[in-house]
């Protein structure tokens, strides 16, 4: 057994762990920590403000999913992560937090910076560990990893005391441990699959939903393999957008509160739903009761707890998404297949005519022309994050993913400011890609100072600034639910973003036409250097197709 | 109480500081309700028992049930139904007496409820019952013409009959 300090053994296990950077902010109480970084092989990314150091760790995880990892000090370091905490695990995103604290001795003496970051953060991570002793440091680490990552993912932080980095003791570091309370899979049980498959054959309707779970399982092979089989059209929640190709002629595009004409109007005619890795959201599914009345659910999740949650499922299949669709798959071999049915057709007939009829904006600039620009320009592998109002539910309708799991947002806590930092971390995770950041102004403010972490770390991604000058989707609501008595929404106060990016050594530009766009994208594309590209466009240009707040998908109001 | 909604649940959990903050926590943030909750050690000292009664119908309850068996602290979650358990709590009751004649009442009836009497006073008595809940309100309607003083309730205590682990 080797003698090292709690610090020395927490570099251990992450070398041990894969770790090869770590996002962060240093302070008094994690300086022992930093010092062991400096002496360790693990590369340093120094963020501007920890929430982004936490939601570039976020960004890494969903595209490599192996948890990011970020370091913060105690109390105000600690306490500026919680809402990266809490976005990682409402999109049940892979990540450790490591926090410093103050002494052992000193806890609950309300010291300088202590916070009791373990209370805090509960609700929000999977599991938080505070080793009291050094020797405690490997086995929290390498659980902390193993929770994190496994089973659905979450964040997991892990917040040490000075001391405890600072003092060394005898380490072990096991290659096997026991957690007693954690079981991250259960076998997919094949009886309810069976009966999954021979409903799924018997409806007239079927429909396949695809959740995040799929995403984060990687079944997009799996899925598509189903949909093609059985001739079974597909939508997806927001947070599944892209778990299957959405220019693929059986797509039918994201459900929901903002989703696709075509994806709603089928939705509610569907008498079967297989509905795979999804907790059945609120924004996804609107009034719920409206919702499971109508049709017969197949439901299959890693997660026990969602299942009969949000929704009644007639079948319920737990287990992890891939290993299911994969028996499913197995089990379907040579039964009966749907192909070329009336269903199959309606279903057609209704995404062609939503994709011709659907009214768009009509200046060149409008949101659709611009996202559609993007896509055209932008290779099909490029990975895109968004930030969180209109330009993000623009994105979920006119930038159509094509190559299943590149397309992340904070769907479930939607958090601005979260995407241009995510952006870099996914960069990071994949540096031959090109990665962009879908942004509106008031988000990108937001985190807009990670433009030094991008540039001085030399990690470039674009920024596709959709500016409208305004906290866009706050000032909808207002047009559309408040009479138009705007409050708290005009943006003009803010900085010129090709003068911002170019402070910060990025390049900046504005463009003011699609021509101009289609160039500034390609010239994004091809530099090494952080692009912020302004495009204004028309502050007063909603967001539609929209099902209102608590009210039923049939209910869709439409553009006129 | 156990008529109505009531249901028990019984919990093996890591003995370990912040577990019990954290499964009352859940049932805060879940938007769910405990009516009594006791815990303790278990023979093994790795483990504590937590007794817990909340109030839901059958689908709330079975959410509750899950959430909390995915808590990684959490090592079982037990749904006890009132036939297959022995369940009790106990009371103290502190009692005003005015006469001899109080305290020799008072006495039959904890006699007849399996109650012990302690700290006989002047002008007041405590009696200490092991029982069920209903039992419990039984007797504390029979002694409320005296005058109760002073209650101190525990939670629920309960576990299944039966040769399981
Ligand atoms: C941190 C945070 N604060 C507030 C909100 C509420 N909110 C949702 S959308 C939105 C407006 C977003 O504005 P912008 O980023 O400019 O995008 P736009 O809607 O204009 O495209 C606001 C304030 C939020 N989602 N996150």
């Amino acid at each position: 057994m080797e003698t090292m300090s709690g610090s020395a053994a927490l570099m251990r296990s992450m070398e041990k762990d894969g770790v090869k950077q770590v996002f962060g902010l240093p302070g008094g109480a994690n300086l022992p920590m930093y010092d062991e970084l400096f002496k360790s092989n693990i590369r340093h990314i120094l963020v501007r403000h920890e929430q982004s150091a936490a939601h570039m760790a976020d960004g890494f995880g969903r595209v490599s999913r192996k948890p990011g990892v970020c370091f913060a000090t105690s109390g105000p370091g600690a306490t500026n992560i919680l809402t990266g905490l809490a976005t990682a695990q409402a999109d049940s995103a892979p990540m450790v937090a490591v926090t410093g604290q103050v002494p052992v001795k000193m806890i609950g003496r309300d010291a300088f910076q202590e916070s009791d970051i373990i209370g805090m953060s509960n609700p929000v991570v999977k599991y938080a560990f505070q080793p009291r002793k050094p020797e405690e440091m490997p086995l929290a680490v390498q659980r902390g990893f193993y929770i994190a990552e496994t089973g659905r993912p979450g964040p997991v932080l892990i917040d040490v005391p000075k001391d405890v980095q600072e003092n060394k003791a005898p380490m072990e570091f096991p290659e096997e441990f026991q957690m007693r309370g954690y079981h991250p899979w259960m076998d997919p049980d094949v009886t309810g699959i069976e009966r999954a498959i021979n409903m799924l054959l018997s409806s007239t309707k079927p429909i396949i939903l695809a959740g995040g779970g799929t995403i984060i399982s990687s079944a997009f092979a799996e899925l598509q393999a189903i949909a093609e089989m059985l001739g079974i059209p597909v939508v997806t929640t927001f947070k599944g957008k892209g778990a299957f190709p959405e220019t693929h002629p059986l797509s039918m595009g994201p459900i929901g509160m903002h989703g696709h004409a075509e994806a709603n109007k089928i939705m509610i005619e569907a008498d079967c739903v297989l509905a795979i890795g999804t907790r059945f959201s609120d924004r996804s599914v609107g009034t719920v009761e409206d919702f499971e009345k109508q049709l017969k659910i197949i439901h299959i999740d890693v997660d026990p707890a969602e299942i009969g949650k949000n929704q009644t499922a007639s079948v319920a299949i737990v287990g992890d998404v891939r290993a299911s669709l994969r028996i499913m798959l197995s089990l379907l071999g040579k039964k009966a297949k749907h192909e070329d049915t009336v269903w199959r057709k309606h279903a057609a007939e209704v995404k062609s005519y939503w994709r011709d009829n659907l009214k768009i904006h009509s200046g060149e600039m409008s949101a659709a022309r611009i996202l559609r620009k993007l896509r055209e320009v932008l290779p099909k592998e490029s990975i895109v994050t968004t930030e969180v109002g209109q330009h993000q539910m623009w994105a979920s309708l006119f930038f159509d993913v094509i190559q299943p799991g590149t397309f992340f947002s904070s769907t479930g806590l939607g958090t601005m400011g979260w995407g241009f930092p995510a952006a870099i971390g996914a960069k990071v995770a994949k540096p031959d890609v090109p990665v962009v950041d879908i942004a509106g102004d008031g988000s990108f403010n937001m985190t807009e100072n990670s433009l030094a972490t991008s540039v001085l770390e030399d990690i470039p991604v674009i920024v596709f600034l959709v500016n409208n000058f305004t906290l866009g989707m706050v000032a909808q609501w207002q047009r559309t639910f408040y009479d138009r008595r705007m409050i708290g929404v005009d943006q003009k106060h803010c900085p010129d973003y090709v003068d911002l990016a170019k402070s910060y050594g990025a390049h900046g530009t504005r463009v003011q036409s699609l021509d101009e766009l289609g160039s500034a994208i390609k010239e994004a594309l091809s530099s090494n250097v952080t692009t912020v590209i302004d495009i204004p466009i028309d502050p007063e240009e909603d967001v539609l197709p929209f099902v209102a707040p608590g009210t039923p998908l049939k209910d869709m109001i439409l553009p006129s | 109480m156990m008529h109505g909604m009531l249901s028990i649940l019984s919990l093996l959990v890591e003995n370990r500081p912040g577990v019990l903050f954290k499964v009352t926590h859940m049932f805060r943030s879940r938007n769910f309700n405990i009516t009594s909750i006791s815990v303790g050690e278990t023979s093994d000292s790795n483990f504590s028992r937590m007794t817990i009664t909340t109030n839901g119908n059958e689908k709330q309850v079975n959410q509750i049930a899950k959430q909390l068996d995915k808590m990684i602290d959490v090592i079982k979650v037990e749904k006890l139904d009132e036939h297959s358990t022995i369940y009790r709590e106990l009371i103290l009751f502190k009692i005003k007496i005015s006469s001899s004649e109080d305290n020799r009442k008072i006495n039959d009836l904890a006699r007849a409820y399996n109650g012990t009497i302690h700290a006989v006073r002047k002008n007041s008595i405590i009696v200490e019952m092991t029982a069920t809940p209903e039992q419990i309100n039984a007797f504390e309607n029979l002694v409320k013409p005296f005058g109760i003083l002073q209650t101190a309730r525990t939670g629920m205590a309960a576990l299944l009959r039966g040769n399981d682990v």
